[in-house]
């Protein structure tokens, strides 16, 4: 019996943890490696950890500490931030890393997505995709940690992500980044219903019963989650934190 | 010492972690000296089944593994692709496999499911056991297990499964044929559960 993932996606900043909103405002939560071995030992199904300051800063992964950082990970990893050669996709899986996950420069050149499926194999490569509403109301892809606008409509580039080779879509919603008001569902649904892809949901869960939704409503094959696994009460207090697997089951069903 | 075999093709990093975690030193490697003195072979395997046998080939692994394996009878556990190398054949490909296990890999039939289910199938997932094997011990029946893959192995003799999971319909998610054993999930990435499997391995008598 298969249980649909919940993913804690973790945000950082150099070498330290920060949860933003609407990909701004950066708060400090602390240091890495302490929040993964709390992670890991409440055994999540699931950790993606993304480097928000690597592409702004023109840089690629910190593969020492992220090699630090995978060696506490007794569950899949999944690492994004300046992923930009086949040679950082390669190496990043020889340090304990799964999925690699590429973003800004999945758009800029799409064939990378197909260069890196063939060197790692499809199941190890995520196309992150970063989505706001713009001025008329339409979904826009938006790149380098949501600066650039792309103009690019988020279903259509998810849709040729898949033909590149990519193996599962993080599907991020800007708008709802850090607010906690629940997913956006029309998003997750556009682009579930048109790609054959695993589509991880993230942005705006706030509470267990969003995670439910994006799956069962959204279609999502997967339930990633920021604010809501490392803050507590509304003062936003650091506190790292996972539902028991028993709750996840009950509330998420299985597929059988 | 336990010697993963290095052959480009996965997750060595994750393996070698934890059995550091267990208190087993392994060692990466794909020289012919280091693997022909292993007490212990471990084959990981991410990607494509051509990809994974022409890397062997490539490394002229293939009759060193063989004689380690099924002459010398050095226990090895294959990891996802690695244990699908075991086989005779893959429908995912069209290179020949080491053939020691009387079986074949095949495609996941989403179709089978009403197209419920996705191919791979990705996630955490338990094991059903059809008989006792040390591999197991320990292992409690809610342990899960961390899958990714495609295909699935397909057995001749029903005696050589270990375990059966369910994704539609049940497949065979290990084996276990004398010396040689193989699952198809990621023991590594499974936190305690696949720690469990791991010390098994590494703290029988070979």
């Amino acid at each position: 019996m298969i249980v649909t993932r919940v993913i804690p996606c973790l945000l950082l900043r150099n070498q330290g943890l920060v949860k933003t909103v609407k990909f701004r405002q950066p708060k400090y939560l602390g240091d890495p490696i302490n929040v993964v071995r709390i992670f890991n030992d409440k055994e999540v199904d699931e950790l993606v950890l993304l480097d928000i300051s690597a592409t702004p800063e023109r840089r690629g992964p910190q593969f020492d500490f992220i090699a630090d950082l995978a060696s506490e990970c007794f569950m899949p990893l999944a690492y994004g931030g300046g992923v930009r050669s086949v040679d950082d996709v390669k190496r990043l899986c020889s340090l304990g890393v799964e999925k690699v996950a590429v973003n800004t420069h999945a758009v800029e050149h799409p064939e990378f997505v197909t260069a890196a499926a063939g060197v790692v194999g499809s199941s190890s490569v995520i196309v992150s995709i970063d989505v706001k509403r713009d001025f008329w109301g339409r979904y826009r892809v938006y790149t380098n940690g949501g600066r650039v606008a792309t103009g690019l409509d988020p279903v259509v580039h998810a849709v040729e992500m898949e033909r590149r080779g990519a193996g599962e879509i993080l599907l991020n919603s800007i708008d709802r980044d850090g607010t906690m008001q629940g997913y956006d569902l029309d998003l997750i649904r556009r682009v579930t219903q048109a790609v054959g892809v695993p589509v991880v949901a993230c942005g705006g869960a706030g509470r267990v019963e969003d995670l439910a939704a994006a799956v069962q409503e959204g279609g999502a094959a997967a339930a990633g989650a920021g604010s809501m696994f490392v803050f507590k009460g509304p003062h936003r207090a650091v506190l790292i934190s996972y539902p028991p697997p028993d709750e996840l089951r009950a509330l998420l069903g299985e597929l059988s | 010492m336990i010697v993963i075999v290095d052959y480009g093709m996965g997750n060595v990093g994750s393996i070698a972690n934890m059995l550091r975690k267990v208190g087993s030193e392994a060692q990466i490697s794909a020289d012919h000296a280091v693997i022909a003195a292993a007490s212990k072979l471990i084959l990981p395997g991410v990607g494509a089944f051509d990809q994974g046998m022409h890397n062997l080939v490539e490394r002229g692994l293939t009759p060193l593994l063989g004689r380690k394996v099924l002459e010398e009878k050095t226990p090895i556990l294959g990891v996802c692709l690695g244990m699908q190398l075991f086989a005779k054949a893959s429908e995912e490909g069209r290179c020949p496999g080491l053939g020691w296990l009387d079986a074949t890999a095949v495609r996941f039939r989403p179709e089978a499911s009403e197209g419920k289910l996705k191919v791979p199938h990705m996630g955490w997932n338990t094991l059903d056991p059809q008989r006792p094997h040390p591999l197991l011990e320990g292992l409690e029946a809610q342990a899960r297990f961390y899958f990714v893959h495609s295909f699935h192995l397909v057995c001749t003799h029903p005696s050589l499964v270990l375990t059966r999971t369910s994704y539609g319909l049940p497949f065979v998610s290990s084996i276990a044929q004398d010396n040689i054993l193989g699952v198809q999930f990621h023991p590594e990435k499974s936190h305690r559960f696949g720690m469990q499997l791991y010390r098994n391995f590494a703290h029988a008598a070979s």
